[in-house]
């Protein structure tokens, strides 16, 4: 049983996933999502345990030998992106009981749920294959779902922002598959440890180069990269809030984990670094984080302010793969769990003001955090965490990358890693004096503090970002390994 | 009680004070109870443990490990002991104060007010006993949000524009600067811990050396070095007792005492001398002492006034620092001490005037002494400590300032500190005299205007003898201060 644990993480909600379909209404679906989600979770930390203690796991779908057979292999990288993806559902699942009661129409819950567990498969195959092709087959899975559950926001930008994304995603999933193609074609291998050991060779082969930079550009689509980013903030914006908080804490998080694998593991050391790829990294991490965070200041919608605040943070993950080194591969991989972390407490306090009061905008919210103390601390701890104030997790990821950009003698990387702290500063402080200074506006008259339900699993986030502002071996322990697993290319 | 028992209690009393204040909310007089029992505590622990530790005893307490090799870790040497010392004393004074205060004023929030208060002192005695820059740094990040609540307690737009204005300097200076710093610190020597003597010598290319000390000296916005010391009259929106203890005690001294201890502790005496580490910068603090004490000549409002006079005093102290002899650091340490209890008068007296005058500005107060004659007279004490004359507390440090720049041939920093002290007098003497010599203005007759509530009074009374006790007994000030400065 424990030896299939890799394979059951995906086949587990692939089930699930017509069955909560065909259920009655009611809680049903609700209740099978949940125990499916959770049961995810403990399998994804009972894997990581696995890898640290002893060693990678290398499984064989269908006992056919790879590198013909697809084969599922998990190091300290995957299962660590794995437990993120996995925890966040199973923490988003009991917040989605209430959430998705406000939001989405009562006869489209069951294939909301449906749709739910379907992009949990996807991310958490992306995460678990150890075959390019396969990250392509569940990079769509989870990117069909998120367009289907995207589409169900309540209003009618819903569809527009699905369409969108979709389009785009597509384009990029293109990419990706043509980037495939021109590799598998001068290799014959769709296997990444075979990859791994064939390509060498082959470098030099104007194909393989091209492939490399389609399957660059893919990926960098998928991950809102700075400036091909402009789907996330309409998706996250219109999305129904359970979406927003799931979609935020992991598909931009799953999507730099397929990068890092392409980048250092499939490719040989040294490789991305002859190419302008390390360079171009560091550019569009350093426009996105100053860009995206300018923007967030100047946003009405809350929703929006904090999508555009990720892209600023999938910026901060790009300096830390641009640099190349140790420290910037260890700094990428703790701000993926942290971010995680952040904007899921985030999105889902004002998920909670969006049940309160339907709206979300900045005018709407006004003097909000006086009638919902408990959701205001929340956005307070949140926000502080994403500046980066010691004490919660946000200051982690920023201490590492700042050591990076120091090692590497990086000066406006650092110049720009703190800036972008400070404007963070404004956008946050921004989102606070219109929740408590701003009297309260007709929107928000007679509101009471959100329901438990809420209220739990966003508060369990929030002490997730001080646990993990203070106790650091998961987090920087696993990711250090992890680095050390991917292959350093520079000391 | 185990030493490390001691430290732990005297840092998370504070914050189970402020647990009880937000659990007794609905009990005023029980509420301010335990405030006023949690700061009596404090003040009791903190002058146990100095004892103990001018006895000899080593405190040393580590708790968790969130960097790798970076621990949350405390420990006591003087500076941090004076620091706590200062600050534990003074808020028992501030909390009878700010009692008489809230309620004369009939302000909002009272709950908030206390809470916040409670979790500000933790936040100042882990400032004080932080072992590493990163517990320090940590403790600072943590005042500078707790007493943002404060700072814009009164809700007005002009509150929030002043909580704008005291977050963004503060939080960019130890962000953009502070931080930096830090991290510059730890890429270069892999250590971040304060040990005497410094821990940079041999990791920093002298020519660099320099600009590290400028990124600690403008990032540590606390100490309100021009450019970046407008956050502190900007902070004089929130109500006085948060002036009192916080903005002329608790976190300007915050900001000086941060500076003390990366000067000695991570520069080092020796490094700084042998690389005239600080000899451009130390005409920025000059700079600082001359421009804020004519600037506060200019104020007519008693708060703003204040404000400015503190950047002033603030800069004595870095200045003393910056001179890199022990005479000045055994000045600044003292400062610290002396200044606070001069300074804790007078804004004590600010908030006294506007509870039973509602006055606000200097030109409004000629006579008034007559009225509150207490309050003046506690006012002109003060003064008196600040301009620096015997037989108040303040004339020590002052000598010990100017001894340290006569040490070091500095004699242009010596009229600095004399231009500086006859600028004292200009801003701050006329007040008490115009006061007590004066006609009204408007030839109106105080009859109406008593003195202030007696809890204020009280914590006047208190902090002015203390500057007349400090000129005949400054032994406890002065023998830490002289602790710290053996170690440079």
């Amino acid at each position: 049983m424990v030896d299939h644990i890799s394979l059951l993480l995906v086949v587990v909600p692939l089930i699930a996933a017509p069955v909560v379909a065909v259920l009655p209404r009611g809680r049903l679906p609700w209740a099978l999502s949940f125990i499916v989600a959770t049961l995810c979770a403990v399998l994804a930390g009972m894997q990581l345990w696995s890898i640290l203690h002893e060693g990678a796991i290398s499984y064989e779908l269908g006992g056919w030998a790879p590198p013909w057979g697809i084969e599922y292999r998990i190091d300290a990288v995957n299962a660590f992106v794995a437990l993120i993806v996995a925890a966040i559902a199973a923490i988003t699942l009991p917040y989605a009981l209430l959430s998705t009661e406000r939001e989405i129409p009562e006869e489209k819950i069951p294939l909301f749920y449906s749709a739910m567990l379907l992009c949990l498969t996807g991310l958490l195959g992306i995460t678990q294959t150890g075959d390019i092709f396969n990250v392509f087959v569940f990079l769509e899975i989870s990117s069909l779902a998120s367009y289907a559950l995207i589409s169900l926001g309540r209003q009618r930008q819903a569809f527009t922002s699905a369409y969108q994304y979709l389009i785009m995603g597509t384009i990029g999933a293109t990419f990706y598959l043509i980037g495939v193609g021109l590799i598998y074609s001068q290799t014959g291998s769709l296997n990444m440890q075979d990859l791994a050991a064939i390509l060498p060779d082959v470098l030099h082969l104007k194909t393989v180069e091209t492939g490399f930079a389609f399957i660059m550009i893919g990926i960098a689509l998928k991950l809102a990269l700075f400036p091909l980013h402009l789907w996330l903030p309409n998706a996250y914006t219109y999305a129904p809030s359970v979406v927003t908080v799931f979609l935020a804490a992991t598909a931009t998080k799953v999507a730099v984990y397929v990068m890092l694998r392409i980048l250092f593991t499939v490719f040989p050391q040294g490789f991305a670094l002859t190419t302008p790829a390390d360079e171009l990294f560091i550019v569009a991490g350093i426009a996105g984080i100053i860009v995206a965070s300018v923007y967030a200041i100047y946003q009405e919608n809350t929703k929006r302010l904090l999508a555009y605040s990720s892209v600023a943070q999938v910026g901060y993950m790009a300096l830390g793969i641009g640099f190349a080194s140790a420290t910037g591969v260890t700094a990428t991989l703790i701000h993926l769990f942290n971010h995680a972390l952040m904007k899921g407490a985030l999105f889902m306090a004002i998920g909670a003001i969006i049940y309160r009061i339907g709206a979300c905008r900045m005018d709407q919210i006004n003097g909000l955090g006086r009638a919902m103390p408990w959701t205001f601390g929340a956005i307070v701890i949140g926000g502080l965490s994403l500046v980066g104030v010691p004490g919660t997790a946000g200051f982690i990821s920023k201490w590492y990358l700042v050591v990076a950009a120091l090692e590497q003698e990086a000066w406006i990387s650092v110049a720009v890693i703190l800036l972008g702290s400070l404007l963070a500063v404004v956008y946050v402080g921004k989102l606070i004096e219109a929740l408590y200074f701003k009297p309260v506006s007709d929107a928000g008259k007679e509101v009471s503090e959100a329901p438990i339900l809420l209220l739990m699993p966003t508060w369990g986030l929030v002490f997730a970002n001080l646990y993990f502002g203070l106790d650091t071996d998961l987090t920087v322990g696993v990711a250090e390994k992890a680095a050390a697993v991917l292959g350093v290319m520079r000391p | 009680m185990s030493a490390e028992a001691l430290l732990l209690t005297i840092l998370l009393l504070p914050l189970a004070g402020a647990a009880g204040i937000i659990i007794t909310c609905r009990t005023p007089n029980v509420r301010e109870g335990v405030t006023l029992l949690t700061s009596a505590l404090i003040a009791i622990l903190v002058v146990v443990l100095a004892t103990r530790f001018m006895d000899g005893e080593v405190f040393a307490l580590t708790l968790i490990e969130p960097l790798p090799g970076i621990a949350i870790a405390f420990e006591i040497e003087a500076l941090g002991i004076l620091f706590a010392l200062v600050a534990g004393l003074l808020w028992v004074v501030t909390s009878v104060y700010s009692i008489g205060y809230m309620r004369g004023h009939n302000e909002q929030n009272q709950t908030r007010f206390f809470a916040a208060f409670a979790v500000s002192i933790a936040a100042t005695m882990g400032i004080a006993f932080s072992a590493n820059l990163v517990t320090l740094f940590l403790f600072y990040e943590l005042l500078t949000l707790s007493t943002y609540p404060l700072v814009t307690h009164a809700g007005t737009p002009e509150a929030k524009q002043g909580g704008r204005a005291y977050l963004g300097i503060l939080l960019g200076t130890s962000i953009g600067l502070f931080l930096l710093g830090i991290l510059v610190t730890w890429s270069l020597t892999g250590r971040v811990d304060f040990q005497a003597g410094g821990i940079l010598a041999g990791h920093v290319d002298p020519a660099w050396a320099g600009l590290l000390y400028a990124l600690f000296l403008f990032g540590i916005g606390k100490a309100a070095v021009m450019p970046f010391h407008r956050w502190l009259p900007a902070a004089m929106v929130a109500p006085t007792p948060v002036s009192a203890l916080l903005h002329a005690v608790a976190v300007v001294k915050a900001g000086v005492f941060t500076l003390l201890k990366v000067t000695i502790y991570i520069f080092g005496g020796e490094f700084i001398l042998s690389n005239d580490v600080t000899g451009g910068l130390i005409w920025m603090a000059a700079a600082t002492i001359l421009i804020a004490s004519m600037v506060a000549m200019t104020k007519d409002n008693l708060k703003a006034r204040l404000a400015y006079s503190t950047v002033s005093q603030l800069s004595y102290i870095v200045l003393g620092v910056m001179l890199a002899s022990k005479a000045g650091l055994i000045g600044a340490s003292m400062h610290i001490a002396m200044h606070a209890f001069a300074k804790i008068t007078l804004f004590f007296g600010a908030g006294a005037i506007m509870v039973a005058s509602h006055k606000k500005r200097v030109s409004e107060l000629n006579g008034l002494g007559r009225a509150m004659p207490v309050t003046f007279a506690t006012f002109f004490i003060g003064t008196l400590s600040i301009i620096g004359l015997p037989p108040f507390g303040g004339m020590w440090s002052k000598w010990y300032l100017a001894l340290g720049a006569v040490e070091t041939t500095q004699l242009l920093l010596l009229a600095v500190l004399m231009i500086s002290s006859l600028l004292n007098i200009i801003y701050l003497l006329p007040i008490p005299i115009r006061a007590f010599f004066s006609k009204p203005e408007s030839g109106e007759h105080y009859t109406k205007i008593a003195e202030a509530p007696k809890s204020m009074l009280l914590a006047m009374v208190i902090t002015s003898t203390a500057c007349v006790i400090l000129f005949f007994y400054p032994d406890p000030f002065y023998r830490l201060a002289g602790l710290a400065a053996g170690g440079y």
